[in-house]
């Protein structure tokens, strides 16, 4: 099989987000990067299928030049081969201009079994890319996905998907776009001699220009513009209870029915 | 059609609550008449729950390969409608029905998505929209360039206002669609639980708990309050709950009425994934825990007294009301 996995540099959920001055954007001063979570869930899959199935697993991601270390890591979880598409001139894209330059990145080879992405990517929470990319490439689609097998010809898959208080099974031809949950799988940590082997594997640099896209058209086209950014409004001062249990508990009740009155 | 269009999740005629959330959305914002879809068996069923909502035209699509869900064929038949009816906005629930048919569509129209939105309002003919990005650590205020526009919006946000009557119309557009590529060939329900981000009230157990077989402590709280049980990652990546527990960043993002945090000390992944709720209850032995920063009210003692004493005092307090 050859397995794309499209994957997303973001700030570590650890991270205290405070916004730039004129709340155009986040403050990215002192932020560490990482792979996407959801994203690591894909690779690991990928992983698996080659394993399986035998055939390689590329990366394909879309950034500025710090996204280098986050393809790293996923080539030191075992990933072949990536592909770094650099956004200059197209850093303001939106979400189908993204899709877009990623399609393009794939549509430069042929053959490809399966895409997989992260279910979501922790920094715009969109959620959007993988149904894109599935709409943009006419490929079918399966998002939240939690286990997933190949059938023996590798024509067909079987995915359940997480939904709200159920479970689903879809059956998909390939090739196909499936966006991986938690709880697909349980992702490797890279050892130290896959560390080392993954400063040596190919990371082909590309760009929107050299994919043949018009960077000014595509950033002219954007459908979704952010406008800016705020931060939540404060939550109230705490009421805090202590001393004997029961007495609390009691008071709680009360406090509940009678000033916040949700019970 | 024009005005705005809605497009719902049903089943067996039961709409899905943000379903009903958006028709009410899509009639305060006052842009046009609002129609909505139904796909599936049971899908003239949900005419009269949306109808008293202000719904004026049911568009259904009950038959085959519309009775079972296939992102593809659904996605081509809301471009279809959207296309005939021509609406200057499509709204969606971001449940995973939503997330996953809404994108498709955007990419299907090349028309602009804003996901999972909390803030909708009229401005103008247009729409202001906020969205939460980094699980609601900040908002994004965004504008969407053209029409149609599409917006998602989170579950258990919107309200929902009561009404009465069915709708004026219910008619079955043509449209037609390849054959599905992506086809659901079954649906596990688990009924007994209540969905975290639609409930209204959730109860989560944190490392506070010490072991599995105490969220038996959270269950009979939960129980008695009508709640969802839910838990921070650790104890979900412990194995003590299944994943589908864990609130936070990378977990569930909830936005109920009623959060009580239960041994949780308040991890900056889990507070951002619950800051959407009305009224957060901590309870915890650490008056330190980070949690009480973010919560209305604080019980500061040990769970295994606190807890059985609060599911106690609801008790008795349902019972005298």
């Amino acid at each position: 099989m050859k397995i794309a996995v499209l994957v997303k540099q973001v700030p570590d959920t650890a991270t205290r987000i405070q916004l730039a001055s004129d709340g155009s954007g986040i403050n990215t001063a002192g932020i560490k990067w990482v792979l996407n979570p959801y994203d690591e869930f894909a690779i690991e899959e990928a992983l698996k299928l080659r394993d399986q199935h035998s055939g390689e697993v590329v990366l394909v991601s879309f950034g500025p030049a710090r996204v280098e270390e986050a393809i790293r890591q996923g080539l030191a979880m075992g990933a072949d081969r990536a592909i770094w598409v650099s956004d200059d001139g197209v850093a303001d894209v939106d979400y189908l201009g993204r899709a877009q330059i990623l399609v393009a990145a794939l549509s430069q080879e042929a053959d490809w079994d399966l895409v997989l992405v992260g279910k979501q990517a922790v920094d715009d929470d969109a959620a959007q890319t993988g149904p894109l990319v599935a709409a943009l490439l006419d490929w079918p689609q399966a998002m939240v996905v939690l286990g997933l097998t190949v059938d023996a010809a590798g024509r067909r898959i079987t995915a359940t998907r997480e939904l709200e208080g159920a479970t689903e099974t879809v059956e998909l031809t390939l090739p196909a776009v499936l966006g991986a949950q938690r709880g697909l799988n349980v992702p490797r940590y890279p050892t130290l001699p896959n560390i080392m082997k993954a400063k040596r594997k190919e990371v082909r640099h590309t760009s929107a220009a050299d994919l043949g896209l018009d960077g000014a058209q595509l950033t002219a086209d954007r459908r979704v513009v952010v406008e800016g950014y705020q931060l939540p409004p404060p939550r109230p001062e705490p009421k805090v209870l202590t001393g004997d249990p029961a007495e609390a508990a009691a008071t709680l009740v009360k406090l509940l029915h009678n000033e916040a009155q949700i019970l | 059609m024009s005005g705005i269009l809605v497009v719902l999740e049903q089943w067996e005629g039961r709409v899905r609550r943000v379903g009903l959330e958006a028709c009410a959305t899509a009639v305060r914002l006052g842009h046009g008449p609002v129609s909505a879809v139904a796909f599936g068996a049971g899908a003239e069923a949900v005419a009269e729950a949306v109808g008293g909502l202000g719904v004026e035209e049911l568009l259904v699509l009950p038959d085959t390969p519309f009775d079972r869900y296939s992102s593809d064929a659904f996605a081509e038949a809301v471009a279809e409608i959207v296309r005939q009816g021509e609406p200057s906005l499509v709204l969606f629930g971001a449940t995973a029905f939503g997330k996953d048919l809404a994108p498709r569509v955007s990419g299907l129209l090349k028309a602009g998505l804003a996901s999972d939105v909390t803030g909708i309002d009229p401005d103008g003919d247009d729409v202001a929209i906020t969205r939460p990005v980094y699980a609601g650590k900040a908002l994004q205020r965004v504008r969407i360039v053209g029409t149609p526009k599409l917006v998602s919006l989170r579950p258990n946000v919107q309200p929902v206002g009561a009404g009465g009557g069915p709708v004026a119309r219910v008619s079955r557009p043509a449209v037609e669609v390849g054959a599905p590529r992506a086809v659901v060939t079954g649906t596990e329900r688990n009924d007994e639980t209540v969905e975290l981000t639609e409930a209204s009230r959730i109860v989560s157990g944190g490392r506070g708990m010490k072991a599995s077989e105490n969220f038996r402590l959270l269950d009979e709280l939960a129980a008695v309050l009508g709640a969802a049980v839910g838990s921070s990652r650790p104890v979900a990546d412990e194995g003590w709950v299944p994943h589908s527990y864990h609130v936070g960043q990378t977990g569930k993002v909830v936005s109920p009425d009623l959060y009580v945090a239960v041994g949780i000390s308040g991890a900056i992944q889990h507070v951002a994934g619950i800051s959407n709720s009305k009224c957060i209850v901590a309870i915890n032995n650490d008056p330190d825990a980070p949690i009480f920063k973010v919560a209305n009210y604080g019980v500061v003692g040990d769970l295994f007294q606190v807890v059985p004493a609060l599911t106690a005092a609801l008790k008795a307090h349902l019972d005298a009301s």
